[in-house]
């Protein structure tokens, strides 16, 4: 089990370089010059280049690749072009934030989804089955921003139910609580269809397995037979969607926290693209990719945890 | 007979299809005594598998009991509801399937699978009663090293380890019963007679009854005491093993013996009895198997021959039973 972990751990380092490469690269296709943004409009070209010199821009790609991994190495992740804030310390006041929102969009629709997806699987057909299902497509096609944005004029705006711009304050505090049930409403809303369906479909295909009949001749209750043969066994396919869904929720974050102006990493990356801000926009781009790899990983072990035959392997 | 654990009376199982309802087993008369075993042979589709499924009351969605009746000791399994039929399940009446290999729960160790049988019956037992008592059943299965084997998982064992395992799930309530649907059919052959045996050796300890279903007359011959030739979801023939393979009086039975290849007689081909089981949904008129019956008639065509005692302890439903062999 640890070796497996590890082993995946190990495969996490050439990703994670991969990511830096392609990070970098795009942010050499841009057509903006960062020397020009930090300059200023009014800049005359001998500053430009002056501060082009100092960014070490002039340098060969090669190099300057060679100097940004170097330096992000040492923890040194440059500052921002447009304030000169360190984006260490960008990142490490809007991480927390974008945690919570992902955990408490993650708490409600995992188990939600799973929960419809077995009543659906359990009752294939039924009348049941197919109003899950259809709640569960309109999940899947609704865009993150527009359940955002009906939420917060009906909810947030019409009724004054909640909160809905900002975080007032961390999630052990009441209001900090409160501001954050939309946003995480908002974002779970997208992942319980998926969920919903595979944990259906997952269901379904163990429901008919020859080790569910052997469950049931043994004289198992059908709640027994359900949870600890069936959900039991489906959640392996489960997790592993979950896993590769949660690029999507890393995707759906950012909308959301730019719908709900919630101060988190996706609001930051959004932030430093529009203003060009090279360095800032790539330590967003680091951690988002930082942060899908180490779901991945949990996912990776949860999947051996849930199947022993994965263990041994 | 008092002396009967089980009696099916009139069984009829259908499934319910697109095309309409499809009568997978047809009006099935059994009786399995107490202490014995009944061996229900036949083709692919013929019915057996789902006639044992009757018995357990798991015949799945779209299937159903439509009719009959499925006395276990005077107690009629079809009239039970579903909590009923789930103590009757595993703590009376158990069953093992063809598949060792999906059979077992992969997620789950061997221990925690025995002992959630026991539990299902008796749920005041403590963790190490438990325990104990399915060290005790993997042992009686003649399982080596059982109490390391209890933690280990379906995939770390071989077919034989499983089929043995879902043995001693099987009989880790001591039922009265034991269904065994086609235990071997997966196994090489050596695993097949070790597994043959232990049923047997078991058998004897116990007292239970057996029904063995196998489409392998070879199984039948050395296990069984009673056999019933299933066709088309008929019993078509019922007698003692032995009256069976001496004195086969229906067609069917006469055209599976002759398809059995044996080592004793130079034959240059194999018999083989022309054609296939027709499907439920197709069953020809009259006599089920006319349309492949070197002996048919023309009132084989028409009527449908009942199950009748032809001599004593011995039944057929054929018309012109007994019939003489394919060489005269």
């Amino acid at each position: 089990m640890l070796r497996h972990a590890i082993q995946r751990l190990i495969l996490a380092i050439p990703v994670m370089f991969g990511v830096l490469l392609i990070g970098f690269l795009l942010m050499q296709v841009v057509p903006t010059d960062p020397a020009t943004v930090r300059a200023g409009p009014t800049a005359t070209p001998d500053v430009i280049a002056a501060i082009r010199a100092d960014l070490g821009l002039d340098e060969p790609l090669y190099k300057q690749f060679g100097l940004y991994v170097w330096r992000l190495l040492h923890g040194d992740l440059g500052s921002s072009i447009i304030n000169n804030v360190p984006v260490s310390q960008e990142l490490g006041a809007t991480i927390g934030p974008t945690l919570e929102l992902m955990f408490a969009s993650l708490f409600w629709s995992i188990p939600l989804g799973i929960l419809l997806g077995t009543l659906a699987g359990y009752w294939r057909g039924s009348l049941i089955d197919r109003t899950i299902m259809a709640i569960s497509v309109a999940g899947v096609s609704v865009p993150v921003f527009f359940l955002g944005l009906v939420l917060i004029w009906f909810v947030g705006f019409q009724w004054q139910w909640l909160p809905f711009t900002g975080r007032a304050g961390p999630i052990w505090t009441l209001d900090g609580m409160l501001s954050l049930i939309l946003p995480a409403v908002t974002l779970g809303g997208v992942f319980i269809g998926p969920v919903a369906r595979m944990t259906r479909t997952a269901v379904l295909d163990v429901l008919s397995a020859d080790h569910v009949r052997t469950a049931r001749a043994k004289g198992l209750t059908e709640r027994l037979v359900v949870m600890r043969h069936a959900l039991r066994n489906a959640l392996v396919p489960v997790i592993t969607l979950i896993g590769l869904q949660i690029g999507f929720l890393l995707g759906g974050a950012v909308v959301t926290e730019t719908v709900f102006s919630w101060p988190g990493v996706g609001r930051l990356a959004v932030g430093a693209i529009l203003s060009s801000d090279f360095p800032m926009a790539q330590g967003t781009i680091i951690v988002l990719s930082m942060g899908f790899i180490v779901i991945n990983l949990t996912v990776d072990v949860l999947y051996a945890a849930l199947d022993p035959r994965i263990r041994g392997a | 007979m008092s002396e009967d654990l089980l009696r099916i009376e009139g069984l009829r199982t259908v499934f319910r299809t697109h095309g309409g309802e499809v009568t997978a087993v047809d009006g099935v008369d059994l009786s399995v005594p107490r202490g014995r075993t009944l061996g229900i042979v036949g083709e692919s589709g013929c019915g057996k598998s789902v006639l044992s499924l009757s018995v357990m009351r798991l015949v799945a969605h779209p299937g159903r009991i439509a009719a009959g009746r499925v006395l276990l000791e005077g107690r009629d399994l079809v009239g039970l509801s579903s909590a009923e039929m789930r103590q009757v399940r595993g703590s009376q009446v158990a069953m093992i399937f063809q598949e060792p290999m999906t059979s077992l729960n992969p997620v789950h160790t061997v221990g925690f699978q025995i002992t959630e049988a026991m539990r299902a019956h008796d749920p005041r037992a403590s963790a190490a009663e438990l325990r104990e008592r399915a060290i005790e059943a993997l042992n009686r299965v003649r399982i080596p090293s059982p109490d390391r084997r209890f933690d280990e998982y379906p995939h770390q064992l071989s077919g034989g380890m499983r089929q043995r395992v879902m043995i001693a799930m099987a009989l880790a309530c001591r039922p009265k019963l034991l269904i065994a649907d086609e235990p071997t059919t997966a196994l090489d052959v050596t695993v097949q007679a070790q597994i043959l045996d232990l049923l047997r050796d078991l058998q004897a300890e116990t007292g239970m009854s057996i029904i063995l279903i196998t489409h392998d007359l070879g199984v039948v011959a050395e296990m069984a005491d009673e056999v019933a030739v299933m066709y088309a979801g008929r019993v078509v023939e019922r007698a003692e093993a032995g009256a069976i393979f001496g004195d086969p009086m229906h067609p069917y039975t006469l055209g599976l013996l002759g398809s059995v290849p044996r080592l004793d007689e130079e034959r240059e081909t194999l018999l083989a009895i022309d054609g296939s089981v027709p499907p439920p949904f197709a069953l020809p008129k009259g006599c089920r198997f006319h349309p492949r019956c070197p002996f048919a008639a023309a009132e084989c065509k028409s009527d449908q021959p009942p199950l009748r005692e032809v001599v004593s302890g011995h039944s057929a439903a054929c018309l012109r039973a007994p019939v003489e062999a394919f060489a005269a």
